[in-house]
């Protein structure tokens, strides 16, 4: 190796080790005895042991991951529509406001939007008389708006380098928009609707400040009940809900990859590349 | 135009969608933050009192110390990690590009993972490391180099929320620059060291100004939304440490001054107008490119 790619190696592993260090000590120190979170006082499980037992906790997670999937699972079909149009049609009337309204949360700092929202429920509770209290519909709404930015980027960069051709062929041999966008469109990009609805997921399912904003008493996600305890201080029961969840984005990111790279030799071999 | 005769059916739903719930909160805040806050449930006076509006949370906003430190800090604090985040993250985006296709996806993979986990439980796990008795404290004392019976503080002063914000942000800088670098032709700096430039020559006359494009998107995509941190300020920071997002929130939730609050919003995202204006303009100039 010459010293160039030395340097250039060094500067990766350097890089990387800044990223990973201290979400691998969370998960060591999640397996400690001790009663300190940065204590190693000998192998234990006790602290996953306290979690199962936690209810308030244990309520809180679910709470989160129905949230997560419902407002991933909209997200998904209006940032698909959304991605859709601003991939396919280049000019419309509206649609400089409508690429803004879709690129600026993915930049906006959150708790401006967080704060309008909630805004937004109290006012149109006090006028429409809906919602009359905030709870798990309005967090619904509140994680579907931020994240419906995201799968829209995602599927609009894919249709961009996707082949029109295939579409308009369709379409030329009498094929309906709506059948061609199903037959056609969907699968096409269905590699990049995975990816948008786990980004998704796993932001909503991360989010602690439109949730402390748009959350109520008794519709309190997992991320909110966190913060709140680790204000107090640290605790090796939070290492352990930070090591489970660094374990499930792993395992997900990991699966959506091999998934990707599967299905991308499988398309090289097909076309005979 | 090919494909759907028009783009009604598709743009529709989401279109109506942000409206209500993207745009309109917005004007709604902006609404609210010319009231004035009162005992009551909502806790404000009524937006549609029209002689009853004015910019008084505005002027109070910006003679008042407390909000001018905190908005001069937060865009020290986010300009910093800009800064910070690009010299970690440049060479390291440009020795991803460098790498064979196969293991710059696994590379790519690797930068993407934190970015998935969690910030709460990122910044959890910076507490972990910089507090007193914590494992970087540990380490320095058990080399020897510090009195662990008087172990230096890191946690809640400025460097840790700087530290924070760094190890928070660098993702959102290595991905604009990798996706520019990745996609740079290399030949011309090829090129021009096979013309006999010194490889500082090629790169500062070519591979710089080339990437300059994911430079200013990445610098602008740590920026903006660093301006308004919340989590990392509140946890690294300790009370009451000075940024607008810790702001917004102790007028919010403590003082229940929904007013000002807004007020304080609107101002955050007027000073970050141009920004985001920017940031928009250089997404659509490359997406013109491809």
């Amino acid at each position: 190796m010459t010293g160039r790619g030395l340097f250039r190696r060094s500067v990766l592993a350097f890089g990387l080790a800044f990223l990973y260090a201290p979400l691998v000590l969370v998960v060591i120190y999640s397996f400690t005895a001790s009663k300190l979170a940065t204590v190693w006082a000998g192998f234990s499980t006790r602290w996953y042991g306290e979690l199962i037992a936690d209810e308030a906790l244990l309520e809180a997670a679910w709470l989160s991951l129905r949230l997560a999937f419902i407002s991933a699972t909209l997200a998904l079909a209006l940032g698909t529509l959304a991605g859709f149009a601003l991939a396919r049609f280049p000019r419309f009337s509206g649609r400089t406001l409508f690429a803004g309204m879709v690129f600026a949360p993915l930049a906006m700092p959150e708790i401006v939007m967080a704060i309008s929202l909630l805004l937004l429920f109290v006012n149109m509770g006090e006028i429409l008389g809906w919602p009359s209290q905030r709870g798990f519909l309005t967090l619904v709404i509140a994680h579907t708006t931020f994240t419906l930015s995201y799968v829209a980027v995602i599927v609009a960069g894919r249709l961009a380098e996707s082949d029109r051709s295939i579409e308009e062929a369709a379409l030329d041999l009498g094929a309906s928009p709506l059948k061609t966008f199903f037959v056609i469109t969907l699968p096409v990009i269905a590699p990049a609707l995975a990816a948008g609805w786990l980004l998704a997921f796993s932001l909503s399912l991360d989010d602690v400040v439109t949730s402390q904003f748009i959350s109520a008493p008794g519709a309190t996600p997992l991320p909110v009940v966190v913060l709140g305890s680790v204000k107090l201080g640290v605790s090796p029961k939070i290492n352990a809900i930070g090591a489970i969840s660094v374990v499930l984005v792993l395992l997900a990111t990991s699966a959506a990859y091999v998934v990707q790279s599967r299905r991308g030799r499988r398309l090289r071999q097909r076309s005979g590349l | 135009m090919s494909g759907g005769k028009n783009a009604l059916p598709s743009a529709i739903l989401p279109y109506a969608w942000l409206l209500v719930f993207f745009l309109a909160p917005l004007l709604v805040s902006l609404a609210i933050s010319l009231t004035h806050a009162v005992d009551g449930s909502p806790p404000y006076s009524n937006p549609f009192d029209w002689p009853s509006l004015n910019l008084e949370n505005y002027r109070s906003i910006l003679s008042d110390d407390l909000y001018a430190d905190a908005l001069v800090n937060s865009i020290r604090v986010a300009a910093t990690t800009a800064l910070l985040c690009l010299l970690i993250g440049y060479p390291m985006a440009y020795a991803m590009a460098l790498e064979p296709p196969g293991r710059r996806q696994i590379l790519l993979m690797a930068i993407i993972l934190p970015f998935f986990t969690s910030s709460l439980i990122r910044t959890y796990a910076m507490i972990n490391l910089l507090k007193e008795t914590g494992l970087i404290n540990q380490a320095l004392s058990a080399l020897g180099l510090v009195d662990p019976a008087h172990p230096p503080s890191i946690l809640y002063s400025d460097w840790a929320v700087q530290i924070g914000m760094v190890y928070n942000y660098l993702p959102f800088m290595i991905l604009p620059l990798y996706a520019n670098l990745a996609r740079l032709d290399w030949t011309l700096a090829e090129a021009a060291r096979d013309l006999g430039a010194p490889p500082w020559r090629a790169f500062a006359t070519i591979v710089l100004p080339l990437s300059w494009p994911g430079i200013v998107s990445g610098v602008l995509l740590v920026f903006i939304p660093a301006c308004g941190e919340y989590v990392v300020p509140t946890l690294l920071g300790g009370q009451n440490y000075p940024m607008i997002g810790t702001q917004l929130s102790t007028e919010f939730f403590q003082n229940r001054d929904w007013p000002l609050a807004s007020a304080v919003a609107i101002l955050l995202l007027a000073i970050l107008v141009a920004p985001l204006l920017l940031l928009q303009w250089i997404a659509r100039r490359s997406e013109a490119a491809a």
